[in-house]
């Protein structure tokens, strides 16, 4: 087990929130065709309440902080609260467009000592990624903003996301990526809008299409175990929990809603009413998603892939029931291994459906006492 | 350099925080990973740039853990240097000016 494993070990089983996500904005200069976000702004935290947030995170451990949107650079303030946040020691990782970086952004991104900067990029070719984005030009301002990043030394990672406009198009990415000097990785997941719209879903890329990529030795290293069928589940299997949401990581919204993981949309407080270590500590809900072992899952505990599957709580809380299956990962497995899931022989299904009714991220809604 | 003029600051491109006693520190130029122990977390924590190294392992460590005061100094010169080499801290003949983002 390795250092950083380690740590991460003894942060779950001492119920540290290790790493946070803080989405600082959910305002973006590109309208990205499968983008699960209001743009509008409904009331973000101000620049001291921020602030204030951060000194509670620092103060609960945590070490790993990513700030997320939305497009990040939205906010004027948004070097201020990286600043702030480096003062207090945390190592910043940062998503973004990269749209809004020039010479000068990268030169401070460096200076503020940020870990590494995560940039989408959904093709190689200009007129498919500016058309997935809406905004022109976008592909050529990223690039040069990855170019800037770069000439100063910093980790970048392109993350494309495959949807069925673009699904053609990853070895074209890697390319660039390898051309950049940067690293690579890719996401067949499209959720859900936040309004409830699954008309999204319908970019999906069919699940057909995915052994092509977990077949691929291009993109995944440990093919042959990855793909491998799974082995009976053990004892450790089933007393194991489906991953950090929860138990090391949380998401902060714009709004300072709480929530296990961005991808597990169960409101567990609101930091504007109270205090981080209180909701963290003594949330009903938090305390809920930590009980969940995999021998307590309805259908998921009988399934062979128990012991391996990706099973996200977030998406299966989506579908209905935090214990139950998640379709979107059932899917996966199949396609990975080419055995059945319990879900789906359950279903008397030869192939996972994947249309199925999900909600995502609200505000959570305050009961004020007057 | 004697041990009363080695002075020692943190550099303000690493990351860190206390994990049960412990402190984790990353630095992002290369992204080496460390766990301190509780002794070298005390280190760490005292390395303001203006108090001499001999002056941290005389009222923190001896102090503190009740060890051999010769063998603390060689103990915490050789952790420095282990640090400094990995730039997590900075090492100077004169009082640092505490690195600040």
């Amino acid at each position: 087990m390795s250092l950083m494993s380690e740590v991460g070990q003894k942060a779950f089983n001492l119920g540290i929130p290790l790493a946070v996500h803080m989405d600082v904005t959910y305002r973006c200069n590109e309208r990205c065709v499968h983008c699960y976000l209001d743009h509008d702004d409904h009331g973000e935290m101000t620049t001291s309440e921020i602030k204030g947030v951060l000194d509670q995170l620092a103060e609960a451990g945590v070490f790993f902080l990513t700030f997320s949107g939305g497009e990040v650079f939205m906010r004027r303030d948004f070097f201020e609260l990286v600043e702030y946040a480096r003062r207090l020691m945390f190592n910043v990782k940062i998503k973004t467009n990269a749209v809004m970086i020039h010479e000068e952004e990268a030169q401070r991104i460096r200076k503020l000592g940020v870990d590494s900067i995560q940039i989408s990029v959904y093709s190689h070719r200009p007129e498919v990624h500016d058309a997935i984005t809406k905004l022109p030009h976008s592909l050529e301002r990223t690039v040069r903003a990855i170019r800037f990043l770069r000439a100063q030394g910093l980790r970048v990672t392109i993350a494309n996301v495959l949807m069925t406009s673009n699904s053609a198009d990853h070895a074209g990415v890697q390319q660039l990526a390898a051309d950049l000097g940067v690293q690579y990785t890719l996401d067949p997941t499209i959720t859900p809008m936040m309004d409830g719209n699954t008309s999204v879903l319908s970019l999906r890329i069919p699940g057909e299409e995915l052994p092509e990529i977990f077949h691929n030795p291009a993109l995944v290293t440990n093919q042959e175990e990855f793909c491998a069928p799974p082995k009976p589940p053990s004892d450790e299997d089933l007393e194991g929990y489906s991953c950090s949401a929860g138990h090391s990581f949380c998401y902060i919204s714009p709004y300072g809603d709480v929530f296990p993981c961005v991808q597990f949309p169960l409101p567990t407080g609101n930091v504007r009413q109270q205090k981080f270590l209180d909701i963290w500590n003594f949330s009903p809900q938090m305390k809920e998603v930590r009980s969940i072992q995999a021998k307590d899952l309805n259908v998921c505990s009988s399934c062979s892939h128990v012991g391996s599957c990706s099973r996200c709580p977030g998406l299966a809380y989506m579908e209905g029931s935090m214990r139950g299956p998640s379709t979107a990962d059932c899917e996966k497995s199949f396609y990975r291994t080419g055995v059945p899931t319990a879900n789906m022989l359950r279903q008397g299904l030869s192939k996972p459906r994947t249309t199925v009714p999900l909600i995502q991220i609200r505000p959570v809604a305050i009961a004020v006492s007057v | 350099m004697s041990e009363d003029s080695i002075y020692i600051a943190r550099n303000s491109a690493i990351a860190a925080r206390a994990l049960a006693g412990e402190m984790m520190v990353m630095n992002s130029a290369d992204s080496t990973f460390f766990t301190l122990n509780e002794v070298a977390t005390t280190i760490f924590q005292a390395a303001d740039g203006k108090t001499p190294l001999s002056e941290i392992v005389r009222d923190h460590i001896c102090e503190e853990f009740d060890v051999d005061p010769q063998q603390a100094q060689a103990d915490a010169r050789q952790f420095v240097n282990e640090l400094s080499a990995h730039g997590i801290l900075l090492v100077s003949s004169q009082p640092l000016a505490s690195e600040t983002i």
